[in-house]
């Protein structure tokens, strides 16, 4: 079908419309990151890149960003472990009660945050709490594994639906056994796809809020940490760098995992499998 | 022969659902037999394929390779190879390590690996190709490294679910002689699946015809084609040429059938049929006249051109001719369950 002129023009600007209401927010705070004023006052009269050194040398940012990074790796760790084994089950084998398996890894990513940090809350406090489990870096961790997991499974398992089948019969008739199928054939198939589902998981991890509010007592990841502060409009500039640190630290795991998710094979057309919603 | 065939099946059965996809097979394969298993689709022939490799159980009977049961053992603890329809080449990997596979899972000593592979791809004419990943070969190249992945095994049986089915016509006709030529050259078992009757009956020793999940007839190309025991094995090998006379029915093949000159005599014993042309195509070298007859039912005749370009052919549509054929070709149909499925 040919769309009219006037259908054509709308869509150009619905769509032109839709990236200024994304990007121009960011576009604003990246541009506040190297305003030389304490104050915030738009139009940016002077630009400075003097508060890039000062947060880089704060000892609360640093303390943030590092917890930060450990979060992100240990879920993602964690993710890429439970995730693989998930999909390899629900792709593989029918069992008793695959469907519910399969609802129930990726239920977490569309449960209200709030619901899954309350929840993590009363289990840490009230059961874990009596058997000596504290906040700390292993529970924030395990929140946010939480829907990590969720992210991996649907890379893995999207690149095994589209791959594996006749590979998998091909690599037994052929004599390889179930681990040897599995280290020869479907391990190279899911590289791709799991260096694209342990990026996306780092970065959903790395710029969570919600979770982490209920999992992490007295300490702060990095988006916590801008939270807490601004209230200090002294430390505004501060939080101006940060975000744009955070903003770009997401932009290039996804950005990666796209290309890889994208480009997995030169006889193999692979689209990526980007979650539907953030927690 | 006092020993094991080299495939026995009795009384195999497979069941998917409501669906009997393989309904009661029994068939003996002697050791180094071209076999083709023919059928249109979903009448068994690709199932049976896969649980004589493995990757179907059957929920009923047996099956023996040399005389051993192999029906519940998995794909790799079974002495055979296969060729898939869409190739199933590891795409991560180049065409060498592709054909060693098999003896790498079976750690066989590099050197010896090497040296097999290699020898392997001499004899599917891809010798120097080893270092290429699959993406960078033409369908027909891939075709025959899946074939030189399976043969270097030396499997005792060799599987081949519609190899040639994804190459275009010319390709086709190539590789049917190849295919031919290797398995000659290895000796090995080779039971073949494919829907073009053609193709089954340039390549096999033996074809079964397999129909809603059974085996209509077993036998050589030419038994198969010149005496259908069915009606549909009438139509599905070659043209369904049956008409009825005196309670038989019987199918004449299109070829065997002559146009009886205005005014000649028949030969004794030959029979002869008048009907009218109903529709004329001109198909190159020959031409197909189908023949409406005026005792009842029609027929199809096939004459070369040797002589007749295509206007004169084209023209004879709506004539009045007199047909003819003897007797011994003529092949009585033994209606086999028709609508019992």
């Amino acid at each position: 079908m040919v769309e009219s002129r006037l259908t054509r023009w709308l869509l150009r600007a619905g769509t032109g419309l839709t990236l200024v209401f994304i990007y121009g927010p960011l576009l604003v705070i990246g541009l506040y990151a190297f305003n030389r004023n304490v104050t915030q006052k738009w139009p940016i009269e002077e630009y400075s890149t003097r508060w890039f050194s000062v947060a880089f040398n704060d000892d609360g940012v640093r303390e943030a960003l590092t917890l930060s990074i450990l979060a992100a790796l240990g879920a993602t760790a964690i993710a890429l472990v439970l995730g693989t084994l998930a999909s390899l089950a629900v792709a593989r084998y029918q069992f008793f009660g695959r469907e519910v398996i399969t609802f129930a890894v990726v239920l977490p990513i569309a449960l209200p945050g709030i619901v899954t940090g309350l929840a993590l809350q009363a289990t840490i406090v009230d059961v874990l709490g009596p058997i000596g489990v504290s906040f700390g870096l292993a529970t924030i961790i395990v929140g946010h594994a939480t829907f990590c997991v969720v992210v991996v499974y649907n890379n893995v398992i999207a690149r095994i639906r589209r791959t594996s089948g006749a590979l998998d019969e091909a690599s037994a008739d052929l004599g390889a056994d179930y681990w040897q199928t599995t280290r020869y054939v479907m391990f190279p198939q899911m590289r791709t796809a799991l260096l694209a589902g342990g990026l996306l998981a780092f970065a959903l991890s790395f710029d969570e809020v919600v979770v982490t509010i209920f999992t992490s007592g007295a300490q702060q990841t990095l988006p916590i940490w801008i939270f807490a502060t601004l209230a200090r409009p002294a430390q505004l500039p501060i939080v101006n760098v940060v975000a744009l640190f955070l903003v770009v630290a997401s932009i290039i795991p996804v950005y990666i995992a796209q290309r890889l998710a994208g480009g997995g094979g030169p006889d193999e057309e692979r689209a990526p499998t980007i979650p539907t919603a953030a927690p | 022969m006092s020993h094991a065939p080299d495939i026995r099946i009795r009384g195999l059965v497979k069941r998917f659902g409501d669906v009997t996809a393989v309904d009661d097979v029994d068939l003996e394969i002697e050791r180094g037999e071209f076999f083709t298993m023919l059928g249109p689709s979903g009448s068994g022939k690709t199932t049976t394929l896969r649980m004589i490799a493995g990757f179907e159980i059957p929920d009923e009977g047996s099956i023996e390779l040399a005389g051993r049961d192999v029906s519940r053992l998995p794909p790799y603890e079974r002495p055979v190879n296969t060729v898939f329809q869409d190739y199933a080449l590891f795409p991560h990997m180049t065409v060498a390590q592709n054909v060693e596979y098999g003896l790498m899972v079976k750690r066989v000593a590099k050197d010896e690996r090497r040296r097999r592979a290699a020898a392997s791809l001499e004899m599917v004419r891809l010798g120097g190709y080893g270092a290429r990943k699959p993406a960078q070969l033409s369908g027909g190249q891939r075709q025959r490294v899946a074939l030189a992945r399976a043969i270097v095994n030396e499997p005792q049986v060799l599987l081949l679910d519609e190899p040639l089915g994804a190459l275009d016509l010319k390709l086709r006709q190539e590789m049917q002689i190849e295919l031919k030529r290797i398995q000659q050259e290895v000796g090995i078992t080779f039971v073949y699946v494919t829907h073009d009757q053609e193709e089954a009956l340039t390549m096999s020793d033996r074809i079964a015809v397999f129909h809603r999940g059974r085996i209509e007839q077993i036998g050589p190309p030419a038994e198969v084609y010149e005496h259908p025991e069915s009606e549909f094995i009438a139509g599905f090998v070659g043209v369904s040429n049956v008409i009825e006379r005196e309670g038989r029915r019987y199918t004449v093949r299109p070829e065997k059938i002559h146009v009886l000159a205005d005014g000649a005599q028949a030969p004794d014993g030959v029979r002869v049929e008048a009907g009218t042309v109903r529709d004329v195509q001109y198909v190159g070298p020959v031409t197909r006249y189908h023949v409406t007859l005026d005792r009842g039912g029609e027929l199809q005749m096939l004459a070369q051109n040797l002589e007749e370009g295509s206007m004169e052919v084209l023209a004879s549509k709506g004539r009045r001719l007199r047909l003819q054929w003897r007797p011994e070709h003529e092949s009585v149909i033994v209606e086999t369950e028709e609508g019992n499925a």
